[in-house]
């Protein structure tokens, strides 16, 4: 035990001892956090538009007014020609262009229905479909006006309508910073503990003081506990700085019990931290570690469903990500935060955690040498 | 000359003896590309819903058969309590829940109108939005196709829409020049940052300074054969994206490639200027890959639309180079326009890498101390 803890005492030295990297640990995510969580959302707002009005009658007019004043549109360019709209979305300047023909107003005045002509530039598809669902709500509520303000002159009876109320449970008002301030911190806290206890391994091999190591009777498990303990003791530091300020800064609501999410952590950090002792074994410099860390960062993150939905993903993906920690405990602290689930609606969770953890670590010190 | 070409030499030998990198670099980017045109997507597919329906009429079975066979949206169980919507959202697995009223079926046919409700997990604000969105959408649907029926009018507007560059709506329109722009970035940076370092913290750089090599010598010698990898990089990964996932360059492919060495250029300066900042490849590695990584994520309009950021952040976002490069990757391959929309991002990028290098320049110590 007491081996354990020089070594510890050795790493928190050697970590400290460069100054940019004692100060980074704890500023960078602070800093990231605090300036990219306002940023993300993928609430629609300011959707610009372009109108091609052919039509130019009253009916025509009224729709117009009614997309611009919805909060979704921004009404940004009229023009006549088709060639100059498409001219628009080619430059970035609109994403949504709509043609009304000629004889718009004069159809709907006569019963027949009046058929307008949306353009949407779909390079995203997912905002595409945002904007062509939001379309079709304003033109909903433009025809329900239109029925009840000449009730008679259509034919029939009232057509009957379903409408759909929706309400947001845990987030009532779908506030983007609730759902990011533990993504993000979670990847950072991923980030910053996988990059340096990796690196701090394969230096030791590149510059050769880990022979000294090796030469001392200090046993391997030892060793790699060692070589996580500190950057497990930062990472939860750094988790539980970002909580408060989150809470300070985003009042993120904090549901569930503070216990649960740091075991929770505890557990995530362990298995991150294994998985990158283990493929530091892989790598002789620490250029190639960091490619190889790059390469699974990525993936962890894209692939933990802070982005994009879990759901979305193809069936043998979701079935990849069933080692991806990072997609386990982005699961978690949404719902310990957010939710307050408690230990039994995540158990499932935290017990395939736990087998990743226990595996990555084991497999690290099992292909860890200590011969030259 | 001579002298610059042998160094180059040398550079290429030390990155060619190493063959772990070489797979590496080579390999990851493809890789990459290949997962995440197929993986990452934002498209809804089989979300877990869960229906409490207390009037069990006709109406809302036809209803509920519908949004369950649309693909989108998956059964996970039939409630009968409105006690049980806590306990089934907080089990994470359903992310919606549709309740229908008591006698709803009636009261649609004797008022001629009814509410359904969905609650909504709102934990996960971009799930919650799109499932909302789409069960508004079925149900729309569904009010038409009612109306329809015989003794029912028809709807008096309707919008035909088109889909302009991406008519199936596919992904990876969207995430193929995506990547490219994040993995070339960091990997250029990474590259250029630590193999620079490198040389500082073993002491052989100090070598190499009282070389008749001139500084600007060493450092473009340095860069060079990274510029060449980058390339063939850029190159397989187009060729990849063509192949795999038919998204061919639709606009001038020399433009396209001049660009992306402008990017690449971009990057690599960006790298040289981490590299005279940072003393150890820790610290290097630290920059370019905690520090740059998630922020090229997020800001550059890779997977979040600038637009829809608040206004501040269209000033913050500019400073980031590849929210250019994915404007002119986008504008270049899938809308197939050319030089003159995208100018102003090209003469964006070109001062970027000019800072870049002046910056770096001012901080290169050519003593020792």
């Amino acid at each position: 035990m007491r081996t354990i803890l020089y070594l510890i005492r050795k790493e928190f030295l050697q970590i400290f001892r460069n100054k940019f990297i004692g100060r980074a640990i704890f500023g960078v995510p602070i800093i990231q956090m605090l300036i990219l969580v306002p940023a993300v959302t993928f609430e629609m707002k300011n959707i610009s538009l372009c109108i091609v009005d052919k039509d130019m009658t009253p009916e025509s007019r009224g729709l117009i007014s009614r997309l611009d004043g919805s909060t979704f549109f921004h009404y940004r360019y009229t023009t006549f020609s088709e060639s100059q709209a498409r001219q628009l979305m080619n430059a970035n300047k609109c994403t949504l262009v709509l043609e009304i023909p000629r004889g718009f107003g004069k159809d709907t005045g006569n019963g027949i229905p009046g058929r307008i002509m949306a353009s949407i530039n779909a390079i995203n598809s997912s905002t595409a479909q945002l904007t062509w669902a939001y379309l079709n709500g304003v033109l909903r509520d433009y025809n329900a006006d239109i029925i009840r303000q000449n009730p008679g002159s259509l034919s029939g009876q009232p057509v009957p309508i379903i409408q759909v109320t929706n309400r947001y449970w845990y987030n009532e008002k779908l506030v983007y910073s609730h759902y990011m301030v533990p993504g993000i911190l979670g990847i950072l806290v991923t980030a910053i503990g996988f990059i340096l206890a990796g690196l701090n391994m394969v230096r030791e091999k590149e510059i050769g003081t880990i022979e000294q190591i090796n030469v001392t009777p200090v046993r391997k498990y030892q060793f790699i506990i060692s070589k996580m303990a500190p950057f497990l003791i930062i990472g939860l530091i750094d988790l539980a700085l970002g909580m408060v300020l989150g809470k300070l800064f985003f009042k993120v609501p904090f549901e569930g019990s503070v216990a649960l999410l740091f075991l929770c952590s505890t557990i995530f950090l362990i298995a991150i931290l294994g998985f990158a002792l283990f493929i530091s074994t892989f790598a002789g410099t620490q250029q190639q570690f960091m490619f190889i860390a790059f390469f699974c960062m990525i993936i962890f993150i894209l692939m933990s469903g802070i982005f994009t939905p879990l759901e979305s993903m193809p069936g043998w993906a979701q079935r990849v990500d069933l080692v991806n920690p990072v997609a386990y405990i982005m699961r978690i602290n949404r719902m310990v935060i957010l939710k307050g689930s408690t230990i039994s609606d995540i158990s499932r969770d935290i017990w395939s955690l736990v087998a990743i953890a226990v595996s990555f670590t084991f497999f690290a010190v099992k292909r860890y040498r200590k011969t030259a | 000359m001579k002298r610059f070409l042998g160094f180059v030499k040398k550079e290429f030998l030390h990155i060619f003896r190493d063959y772990r990198t070489l797979i590496i670099l080579f390999g990851i980017p493809a890789a990459q590309i290949m997962i995440f045109g197929y993986v990452v997507s934002n498209d809804l597919k089989d979300a877990g819903v869960a229906f409490l329906d207390l009037s069990r009429d006709e109406v809302t079975q036809k209803l509920t058969d519908k949004i369950c066979s649309s693909g989108f949206f998956r059964l996970t169980e039939t409630l009968t309590s409105y006690n049980d919507i806590d306990k089934i959202l907080k089990k994470g697995k359903t992310k919606a829940v549709i309740v229908f009223q008591k006698d709803f079926g009636r009261d649609l046919f004797a008022e001629g109108k009814t509410t359904m409700s969905v609650i909504a997990d709102g934990s996960e604000p971009n799930m919650a939005t799109l499932v909302t969105n789409y069960i508004t959408a079925i149900t729309t649907d569904f009010n038409i196709e009612q109306a329809r029926a015989p003794g029912g009018a028809v709807s008096l507007i309707s919008a035909q829409v088109r889909m302009f560059y991406n008519p199936s709506l596919q992904g990876h329109y969207m995430f193929v020049p995506g990547v490219i722009t994040l993995i070339m970035i960091l990997i250029c940076a990474l590259m250029t940052s630590v193999t620079i370092t490198r040389e500082k913290e073993f002491g052989t750089m100090e070598v190499l300074l009282v070389s008749p090599l001139r500084p600007t010598q060493i450092i473009l010698g340095k860069v060079t054969p990274y510029f060449i990898l980058s390339f063939i990089n850029v190159i397989v990964i187009l060729l990849l994206s063509w192949f795999v996932f038919g998204l061919p360059v639709k606009g001038s492919l020399v433009l396209l490639l001049a660009e992306s060495m402008l990017y690449i250029l971009m990057s690599l300066s960006l790298g040289i200027l981490i590299s005279t900042v940072s003393s150890t490849m820790q610290q290097a590695i630290f920059i370019s890959m905690v520090g740059m990584m998630l922020p090229t994520i997020l800001l550059s309009g890779f997977i979040y639309p600038i637009e829809n950021m608040p206004w501040i952040y269209n000033w913050v976002s500019a400073i980031m180079p590849p929210r250019y490069f994915i404007i002119i990757i986008k504008d270049i391959m899938i809308k197939g326009t050319g030089f003159a929309y995208i100018w102003k991002e090209t003469l964006i990028l070109a001062f970027m890498t000019m800072v870049f290098i002046w910056l770096s320049i001012r901080n290169f110590r050519i003593r020792l101390h």
